[in-house]
């Protein structure tokens, strides 16, 4: 056959077209079958999810609300005196947003970027429809701070609907007009001591998750079958049972009246008034999540050790190897996908865990997910919210391509 | 090591029990010389991984003593043993290179690097493997796995090699020619070799002597000529080999000769090896090459009437299905020659063999 010529079917036409049309029904049963799913993740997953990121960085409410004082921002150049003009403007826009009734966004907006500036809007709102030219003067007498630099420089950062400052307060910094992005002082820093501190429990769930699962893990693979059924239900049983249970559990073992701290206390390790603090702490916080994660570290250690036959122990004995050698150098380097697989699940599941360290965590238990609800719920600054979940989920995307680049995703068993 | 007196392997009363229950090993005794090759061959769940288990320290015997050179093994753990062992499906560490599962056995041992490097060559080369040193075992071919896991066994110089059906997963061309192999590596290094399989044609290759299991007890222990020559049972002459069987009571006894009364009626005349006596039932064995197919009766030889049933031309010899007294699976291997007699379907003939060639033997129901 022709080298150069392109393959036809018997009909003459070119094979490729032909099984692109014999492929073709197929192809659309198969695409029919996943959009009903496409559909529904894309509404309910990724949209929300790129709507949500999108506030991180952009918020237009200052702009939306006082479009009038926007443009005189845009010129100012943030260090000078405010003008006459600015101030009119303020007025004008501050009036608007009274008979709107929506100066108390305006003000929450402002109050964001610096503390301590809603009142100033909202007592000034209700008093602009009186005030007269000249307007500097008379909106500096309702207020005194209206004369000070940094409320207009608040107001300016504000002003920015594309920002990166909810980023840059994620982060502990402030934005400046003048200066760039500063950090906060050391104790005043929260969200960065946050990071590190969830960053930390998870890596100790994982561990100990990692130390507790492995020998079960181990057991379910080797024991005979009708034990390991049995092991395998206890290990599945907290699936089965709700996670508010599971956690209210742990309070009523741990709390310093609770079970464990008695039974210390009638051993002998510890005296009536000096029991343990277990719960309402970081301690409390670890214990719950590793016991609640334990089962994503035991079953992807099962899967990849179920198929490592017994054989390779035998035969690292049989050519000298002591038990523990023959573990150490033959079995557990042939468990690492499975490792990899659980750690990096449990790693990133105790890094967004939210109701156990809620429930458990008191003051110094908390995660950088509690945090996020805290600005969802209480704060209502859902820009912020969004940035700090930004950051949590490009920190788990890291840590996923690193995965992948140290060990490969390919040698990943979930089960 | 060995006092002479002593076998290099002995097996003493060993039995083995999983379950408290039922013996799967009984009463075993086996001694093995030093470099020599035996076979332990039978079906599954005749005992004989077990016996190689507990001779490699993987698993205890409920009773008994295992001695290796004269001393008892039997609490002695597997990595002091010093026996190496090939296993069914290799068992190469797949996350270690060819060299460095070579290696491993010597690293334990705690040699230094330059020794490591040169006995781990040398046995490569053993095995024409030298080329291969930095792959993956999950690289390599069945049969190129099989070459490495046997250099494995053999790069820390043990004096004992057990092989667990070591070639089981390869195709029977390869099966072959590694049994070839493996043959000439005993040759040439002199290692005691135990191997276990349940292809007899593996066995009968390979072997110095073939310990026959059946049930958790050896049935005949034997070099493989007088295995197959001489079964000393019903079990042994039908597991190895072909084998036509005829079933009768023994009318009565002149000196090692019996006479037989088959089940169908004719009396045949046999040689009496593993009988109860006269009016005992019993089982003749005779191998279908040396039976032979006659129109008419012959001299000197037992004669029985047949009827030929099916003929398959193979070449070398003509396959003959028969049925005689009563058995229609009754096999002659006729030689293709040239005054070789025009054999039909349907017809009547003789078939005969000499009385040694005929074995009575215990009594088996088929």
């Amino acid at each position: 056959m022709d080298a150069a010529q392109p393959i036809t079917a018997a009909d003459g036409t070119p094979l490729k077209k032909k099984l692109a049309q014999a492929m073709f029904r197929s192809k659309l049963r198969a695409t029919g079958l996943v959009v009903p799913l496409l559909a529904f993740v894309l509404a309910s997953f990724v949209f929300p999810i790129i709507a949500l990121m999108w506030q991180g960085v952009y918020n237009d409410t200052f702009e939306r609300l006082m479009p009038n004082l926007t443009e005189e921002l845009r010129v100012w150049d943030g260090v000078s005196e405010p003008t006459e003009d600015m101030y009119a403007m303020l007025v004008a826009d501050l009036r608007q947003n009274r008979a709107d009734k929506t100066i108390g966004k305006v003000a929450s907006r402002v109050n964001q970027e610096l503390a301590g500036t809603r009142s100033l809007f909202t007592s000034t709102a209700r008093k602009a429809k009186k005030l007269e030219p000249p307007y500097k003067e008379s909106v500096i007498k309702t207020k005194k701070k209206w004369g000070e630099l940094k409320v207009w420089q608040a107001m300016k950062l504000t002003n920015q609907s594309l920002t990166p400052g909810f980023y840059a307060t994620s982060l502990d910094a402030v934005q400046t007009v003048d200066q760039g992005f500063v950090m906060k002082e050391d104790k005043r820093q929260i969200y960065t001591k946050l990071f590190v501190r969830t960053l930390m429990i998870s890596g100790s769930v994982m561990l100990l998750c990692l130390l507790l699962g492995y020998p079960v893990a181990y057991l379910l693979a080797t024991l005979p079958l009708r034990y390991s059924n049995l092991l395998m239900i206890m290990v599945l049983l907290p699936f089965w049972t709700s996670l508010l249970v599971r956690t209210t559990a742990w309070i009523a073992i741990l709390q310093s009246q609770g079970v464990v701290n008695d039974l210390l206390v009638w051993i002998g390790i510890t005296g009536d008034d000096s029991r343990f603090s277990l719960i309402y702490n970081m301690t409390g916080t670890i214990i719950a999540m590793t016991h609640i994660l334990l089962p994503f570290m035991i079953l992807p250690l099962y899967s990849v050790m179920k198929t490592i036959p017994p054989s390779y122990m035998r035969a690292a004995r049989s050519l000298g190897a002591t038990p523990t050698r023959a573990f150490i150098k033959v079995y557990m380097p042939q468990t690492v996908p499975g490792i990899g697989a659980g750690g990096l699940l449990v790693f990133i599941l105790a890094i967004g865990y939210y109701i156990t360290p809620a429930l458990v965590g008191g003051q110094d238990g908390q995660l950088i997910s509690n945090m996020i609800a805290y600005h969802m719920q209480k704060s209502l600054n859902w820009s912020l919210a969004a940035a700090l979940g930004g950051l949590l989920l490009g920190g788990v995307l890291v840590l996923y391509w690193a995965y992948d680049r140290i060990i490969g995703i390919d040698n990943m068993k979930l089960g | 090591m060995l006092d002479g007196t002593n076998p290099f392997v002995r097996f003493r009363n060993v039995q083995k029990s999983y379950d408290g229950e039922t013996l799967v090993v009984k009463n075993l005794n086996l001694d093995i010389e030093a470099g020599e090759f035996v076979t332990m061959l039978g079906p599954s769940g005749s005992g004989k991984t077990t016996c190689l288990m507990m001779l490699a320290g993987f698993e205890t015997a409920t009773h008994g003593e295992i001695e290796l050179g004269g001393r008892p093994i039997n609490n002695i753990p597997p990595h002091k043993r010093g026996i190496g062992m090939v296993f069914q499906n290799y068992a190469l560490f797949p996350h270690m290179t060819v060299s460095e599962n070579l290696s491993f056995p010597l690293k334990v041992r705690g040699m230094s690097a330059g020794d490591i490097q040169d006995k781990v060559t040398r046995a490569l080369d053993m095995v024409q493997m030298r080329v291969f040193g930095d792959r993956k075992p999950a690289q390599l071919s069945g049969g190129q796995q099989q070459r490495i896991a046997l250099a494995r066994a053999l790069v820390f110089e043990p004096e004992l090699v057990l092989m667990d059906e070591p070639l089981g997963a390869l195709d029977k061309q390869l099966r072959e020619h590694m049994q070839y192999e493996i043959k000439h590596i005993h040759e040439n290094l002199g290692v005691t070799v135990v191997y276990v399989t349940h292809d007899q044609s593996e066995a009968l290759t390979m072997s110095n002597r073939i310990a026959v299991f059946d049930d958790g007890v050896i049935q005949q222990l034997d070099d493989p000529v007088t295995l197959y020559e001489k079964p000393e049972n019903s079990f042994v002459a039908q597991f190895i080999g072909e084998n036509n069987t005829l079933t009768g009571t023994i009318e009565s006894l002149t000196g090692n000769v019996a006479k037989v009364k088959l089940e169908a009626g004719d009396s045949v005349k046999a040689l009496a090896v593993n009988t109860d006596g006269k009016g005992s039932r019993t089982s003749l064995s005779i191998r279908p090459e040396r039976c032979v197919v006659s129109p008419k009766k012959v001299a000197g030889l037992g004669m029985l009437k047949g009827r030929i049933e099916e003929l398959i031309y193979l070449g070398d010899h003509i396959r003959c299905r028969m049925n005689v007294a009563g058995n229609d699976e009754f096999i002659v291997k006729v030689p293709n020659t040239a005054d070789q007699l025009g054999l039909e379907i349907g017809a009547e003939s003789y078939v005969g063999w000499q009385t040694d060639d005929c074995r009575a033997l215990d009594f088996k129901q088929v």
